[in-house]
This record gives C-alpha cells, structure tokens and sequence, in this order.
C-alpha cells in the first residue's frame, strides 16, 4: 500500500473526490439472502424435474446434492473475493483485478446473458401462470400472454429504476413467502401436521435408477437448477452497508436456506408424483410443487402454492434484472462497453441507462425464443461462470497471499473447494454435451467470437490505467 | 367481453404507462445533469474513504 495514494485526486476514483453520484449503500444481510436465494427459488417450483426424467427420482436426489456441494464451493469461493472486491459487476470485478481484461470481459457477458436469459424465461413462465389461472377461473377463450410476459418485465424495471431497496425488500418479502409455502406443504402433507400423502416405496418399486449411473450423470445438467443464480448475490456488493459481513452471511445463509428447499421439494414430489410424470415438465408435471398441492386435497394449499409459483417467478426476474444491470453498468464505467452506460442516476441512485437498455432484449427474447433454448443458453452462461471461479481462488489466494490483505471472509480448506468445484464443472459439462451438445458448442464459439472483437477491437478503449480501483498492495511477484 | 379480456387491456396500457415513465425521467435526467456527473461513479469508493489496507 505504501506507494498508493488513496486520497489521490489524480488517480482515477481513489478517493472522495472521485465519484459525484454512485451507487446507494443501503442494503443489509436480509436483502442480499433475498437477491440470492429470489433468483433460485423458481427453480424448486419448476424445472428441476426434468432430472427425473433423465434418471429417475433417485438421480435427481443425487443430481441435487452434488449440485449442493458445486454451489456450496460457489458461494464460499464468492464470499471470499467479493467480500474483499467489493463492486458491482461481482465475478466481472473479480476477473478483472485478479485474472485479466479477456477474462473480465467474457465473465462480464457470462452475467449479462444468463440473468437476462433467466429474465425472460421467467416472464415466460409468469404468462404461462397467469393463463392457467384464467382457465382455473373459468375463462374459455384463449389467453393473449404477451401482455402480461411484458408487464412483468415492464414492472420489475420500473422497480429497479426506482432504487435498488425497494426492490430487493419487495424481493425478500415475496421470496419468503415462496419458501414458507414449501415448508407449509411439506408440514400438510409429509405426515407431521395431520395426514401423511407420501409413497415414496411404491412409487420407486422397480424404477429406482431406470437408465442406471449415466442417467445419473445426465441429470446432472438440470440438477444446476435447484440452486441457479445463487451467485447472483456478489452484484449487490456496492449497495450493502457492510460488504465484509452481509456478502458472506447473506450468501452462504442463501445456499443453505436452497439445499434445505431443494431436499424438501425432491422429497414432496417424488413421493406424490409417479417418475414418468414428474419428470416430463413438458407434458407432464409442469409445476410438481404446484401439481403435489392439488393431490393433497386441499384448496389453501392449493392457492398457497399457487401464489408461491408466482412469486418465485417474480423473485428471480427482479433479482435477474437488478444483476444483470450491474454487471452492464461495472463493464460500461471500466469502457470494457461504451462508457454511456456507467451512469448512475442521480435521484434513485440506480445503473439507469443500463436497467432501460436491457429491457428491449430481455422483452425480444421473452417474446421470440423457445423456453428451453432460453434456458439451456442462460445454464451455459452460468456454467462457464463458474468453470472461472477455481482459477480465480487460486490466483486470488497466490497473487495477495493471506495476511497481506484484508478479507471480510476467509473460505476454509483452500484449495479443496477449488479443485472440487473444477471437477463437478467438468462432470456437468459432460452432461450438458450429452443432451445439448449443438447449443454448448455454438455458444463457446459465440464466446471466442466475441473475445477476438474485444481483443483486437474494444480493449483500445477500456479504462487501462485507472480500472484497478482497489487499496490494496501490489500482487506478490510483480 | 370477459374480465381477462379486459386483464389483457389493462396490462397493455400499465406497460406502456411504465414504460413512458421510464423514457420521460430518462430523458429529464439526461437533459439535467452532465455526463461527468452522472458517469462519476467510481468502484471502491468505500474502501478508499472508510478502510485502512496496512500490508
């Protein structure tokens, strides 16, 4: 530190003399559980079935908790760096002080892209529940969805544009009813409260892994679903109060709160739902949670869940769209994109030109593109990002040793997460290339596509000199 | 006409009503201040005001 001067007027955003209007440091522990764990949450009340499909209930079983350990790797490794990088653009900043401006940038797009897809798979899922619900009330005729697919996306910007508190208390609000409804259902229904639905042994007789170990392999790529976007959490790192300590509590209380949720929903469904069923998310059990609430007979859980479904769908837009603004607005103001879209507005305090400029591509792809090419492509995104994370620990842990700087957490075991995480990656890449193999490899030769235009074009333009903001000494052997 | 065809109006118009509003503060802002003022932020702020970094 000694030859950094951080009052420096010269040095780009050094010191108080930097920043007119930034972002707002409002949010504690409480919102960052909710940004987490709301970005996920949907992903209990629909699409992790789809593993079950692949290998039966007890591959979904595992699928889930070696999913659990990936994330658990995720959220550690995250709440180390974050808690001590703490800017928007989360894994962009990461990259960015630790990696390299390449790296940087394809994490950047790895962000944009997989909340904006989840955005919009999520208005498309909030239609799809909506016309449901019209048929359930009686109405004959066809749902027109559009409207209401753009009214989610329209309403949770409008949020977002409005101040990053409101959003993320509206977030915690609906995410915590969405868990209290699994935990009610699972009370109702497993026995505890009441009488138990549960048959669990005579529906797994005879089809306790119908396609064997590789379908266990295979239904590792939708076992991400459980827990998808939990990372999402290190974006809020320049509007909490205290990074040091909500990054790290409020993220890992998150990927507890969903291996809980995610056993309890496994365990709900597959002991209600026939394996075929459940497992067909197309034409079978959309909605397994949904669908396991309307076997119990009864009709306040029924609507409890229905509105748990929704507000899970909610959650995660908001959240995806609260993320992926961030991680647009940290390349713009670092000129890794036109700078234009580093603006932060002055009244709401909120990445304003980015919220706005990423609804007309969440909305072409609500509107455009098939649910499952949506997500596939947002899983992808998800899963290169977290291919990054290992490589990032290590140089992290290398370049500014223990002890040199400081840490609002520090992961223990290093570098045992590390090397797990970059093995489980390995296996789900595998799995991912035996059911989308065409989509994995157009989307790495998108991703090489775009690193040639950065390097040989857009990198004249990045901020270089004035990019590494941080007070921190120089990294060890430089 | 049923009341969903009406839900259906109505989420068109509070669309656009939201997206209007958008635009116009947009625009206000952007009319207001300076670029220099609005694309001030910078990372770390609050590391470089509030922590020390002794090595």
């Amino acid at each position: 530190m000694a030859d950094i001067d951080i009052t420096s007027k010269d040095i780009d955003g050094m010191g108080p003399h930097g920043t007119k209007v930034g972002l707002l440091r409002v949010l504690g522990p409480a919102h960052i559980w909710a940004l987490g764990v709301g970005i996920v949450l949907v992903g209990e009340y629909m699409g992790w079935n789809f593993a079950v499909g692949k290998g039966g209930a007890y591959a979904a079983l595992i699928a889930c908790w070696v999913a659990g350990i990936l994330y658990t790797c995720v959220a550690m490794i995250d709440s180390e760096v974050t808690s001590t990088v703490a800017a928007a653009g989360g894994q962009y900043t990461q990259a960015k002080h630790i990696v390299g401006p390449l790296m940087a940038f394809n994490v950047g797009l790895y962000l944009v892209f997989a909340y904006t897809m989840l955005e919009a798979a999520n208005a498309i899922t909030a239609g799809y529940l909506i016309s449901v619900v019209a048929s359930m009330t009686g109405y004959s005729g066809e749902l027109d969805q559009r409207p209401f697919i753009i009214l989610v996306i329209m309403f949770l910007a409008w949020l977002n544009y409005r101040g990053v508190l409101a959003t993320l208390t509206f977030n915690l609000v609906i995410t915590a009813i969405a868990f209290c409804a699994i935990i009610v259902l699972f009370l109702s229904t497993s026995g505890i409260l009441g009488g138990g639905i549960m048959q669990h042994a005579a529906l797994f007789e005879g089809h306790e892994l119908p396609y064997g170990w590789i379908g266990v392999l295979a239904a590792m790529h939708f076992g991400l679903w459980y827990y998808l976007g939990i990372e999402g959490t290190t974006q809020a790192a320049e509007e909490v109060r205290s990074p040091a300590r909500a990054l790290p509590f409020g993220t890992l209380a998150g990927v507890m709160t969903l291996a809980i949720a995610a056993t309890l929903t496994w365990y709900l469904c597959s002991g209600v739902l026939p394996w075929e069923y459940l497992g067909d998310g197309v034409n079978g059990s959309v909605a397994p949670l949904f669908d396991t609430a309307r076997l119990s007979g009864s009709t306040g859980l029924l609507w409890f869940l229905g509105f748990g479904t929704l507000f899970a769908t909610l959650a995660s837009a908001n959240g995806c769209i609260n993320d992926a603004s961030r991680a647009w607005f940290a390349m713009g103001r670092d000129k890794y994109l036109p700078g234009w879209f580093g603006a932060v507005h002055p009244r709401f305090r909120t990445p304003y030109r980015s919220i706005i400029f990423l609804v007309p591509i969440a909305l072409i792809f609500a509107l455009g593109a098939p649910l499952d090419q949506v997500i596939t492509f947002s899983i992808l995104s998800g899963l290169l990002e977290y291919t990054f994370m290992p490589l990032n620990i290590i140089m992290f842990r290398k370049k500014w040793p223990m002890g040199t700087i400081k840490r609002g957490y520090e992961h223990p075991f290093h570098p045992v997460p590390a090397i797990v995480l970059l093995a489980i990656c390995a296996t789900v890449f595998f799995a991912v290339f035996l059911g989308y193999g065409t989509q994995l490899v157009a989307m790495i030769g998108f991703y090489i596509v775009v690193s040639l235009w950065f390097h040989f074009w857009r990198y004249r333009f990045v901020n270089r000199g004035t990019q590494f903001t941080m007070p921190w000494p120089k990294p060890a052997g430089y | 006409m049923e009341t969903w065809n009406l839900l259906e109006y109505a989420a068109w118009g509070v669309s656009a009503l939201l997206a209007l509003y958008m635009l116009v503060d947009w625009l206000r802002v952007d009319s207001t201040y300076s670029e220099d003022v609005l694309t001030s932020s910078r990372e770390g702020e609050l590391e470089a005001i509030t922590e020390e970094h002794h090595v």
